[in-house]
This record gives C-alpha cells, sequence and structure tokens, in this order.
C-alpha cells in the first residue's frame, strides 16, 4: 500500500510518499495511524493532534474510520488551502 | 474545463476563448485569485503551492460538475496553478458563462467556496528573510460552505 504525505505532514516525516506491507491485524484507517505512529518520533508528532490531519483514500476525502480492504492509496495532510 | 498547471494564465485570453463566436452566451463571470503580499499580519514574499497530482484534477471536476448541475452554464473553466509564485501573480481562475447573469454568479461563487475547502492545495508563504510557513486554514471559508448547504 502507498502513503503520501503532503505539506508540513511531509516536511515532518521527511519524504513525500512510501510503500508499506501492513501486517494481517492492521485492516483498518484508524489501525493503520496506530501502526505508522509506532514508526518514530516523527510519525508520532505528525499523528498527535488529529484534528489537524486530513485523510484520502484512494483519492477520496474521508472523514470517519474505514476498511482498507483493496486500498491501494492513503494520504494525510493538512486542511487545504488552495484558491 | 479543469487545468492545473505551473505556468501563469492570462485572465482576459481565456474569457476570450470561452466566450469567441458563441452567440448563446449572455453572461461571463470570472473570478482571478493573486499572490497578495499579506497574511496573517506577516510580510510575504512569495508563495509555493504544493498539491496531490491526480486527486487535484478529480476534485475539481466533482466540484466543476456539480455546479453545471446546479446551475444553466454554456461553460465554464477552472484552471490552477501550483509551484512556486511571486507577488502579483495569478493562482487561480473561475469563469462561467451563462445564459443570464444569475446562474454566472452563482456558479462562480459556488466554484470558489468549494474549491476552497475541497481541493487538495497547501499554501506555503516565504518571507523576505527566507522564513517559510503552511498557511492556515480559515474558519471563514468553512463558514462560506454553509450558504450552499440547504
Amino acid at each position: 500500500m502507498k502513503i503520501l504525505y503532503f505539506a508540513w505532514l511531509r516536511a515532518k516525516v521527511g519524504h513525500a510518499e512510501e510503500t508499506v506491507s501492513l501486517p494481517g491485524d492492521v485492516t483498518t484507517l484508524y489501525q493503520l495511524i496506530t501502526w505508522l505512529k509506532k514508526r518514530g518520533p516523527a510519525y508520532e508528532e505528525i499523528f498527535t493532534d488529529l484534528d489537524v490531519v486530513r485523510v484520502a483514500i484512494d483519492q477520496e476525502h474521508i472523514t470517519d474510520d474505514t476498511s482498507l480492504e483493496g486500498v491501494s492509496e492513503v494520504a494525510f495532510f493538512p486542511p487545504v488551502t488552495g484558491g | 474545463m479543469v487545468i492545473v498547471q505551473a505556468e501563469k494564465f492570462d485572465t482576459g485570453a481565456e474569457i476570450e476563448r470561452i466566450t469567441r463566436d458563441r452567440t448563446d452566451i449572455g453572461a461571463v463571470v470570472s473570478f482571478t485569485g493573486l499572490v497578495r503580499d499579506f497574511n496573517d499580519g506577516a510580510n510575504v514574499q512569495s508563495l509555493t503551492l504544493e498539491h496531490y497530482p491526480g486527486m487535484t484534477e478529480r476534485e475539481l471536476e466533482k466540484i466543476e460538475a456539480s455546479a453545471r448541475a446546479k446551475w444553466d452554464l454554456q461553460d465554464s473553466l477552472i484552471i490552477h496553478r501550483f509551484g512556486k509564485m511571486e507577488l502579483a501573480e495569478p493562482i487561480v481562475l473561475v469563469i462561467t458563462a451563462s445564459k443570464h447573469r444569475h446562474d454566472a454568479f452563482e456558479a462562480a461563487a459556488y466554484l470558489m467556496d468549494w474549491l476552497k475547502t475541497k481541493a487538495p492545495f497547501w499554501k506555503l508563504e516565504a518571507d523576505a528573510e527566507g522564513n517559510s510557513d503552511w498557511v492556515k486554514e480559515r474558519t471563514s471559508d468553512q463558514d462560506a460552505l454553509k450558504r450552499w448547504q440547504d
């Protein structure tokens, strides 16, 4: 599964994307976040306040926990500020 | 039409392109967003826009389709830039063309309000000293959406 980071989340974690193989017990978005937080202090930091993190799964905005079955891309980013 | 590009655009030329030889368009409205030199009290020297290639186009196309379902538009165009921009350069363009002014006015405002809160772009502002900051979300942008939610 491909994980993407944008804006300050990308800057803090140090890369824009990575490919991960999830353990069998990580099957939902919230489980993925909990699992990613264990990957190091930078991950712990970007997911400390989830109120300021937005998520897209396969390029669709997601606001609640959801299954990752069949998902190929998960993106984490701050609230958007274009326009 | 939706265009996401690094290059500058010319609002006048785009309006001309949309309306040329069209006899069914009675009203054309455009909104151009520009790089300004202030934000949250800080002096801004340049702006860099990061985006999510692929999702950006999808979101803009969804927003455009939803506007065209809501109002009677003869044509519409969204251009949004990414990358580094200097002061006074254009960032975003929305053009709506309709038979009568009401649809064009409303649809242009709707497109901008939705684009501001859904299209995956992030602004990084830099000042003259080389400090840079990610622009924060505005609650006024969220509030603007309420107008369209019946």
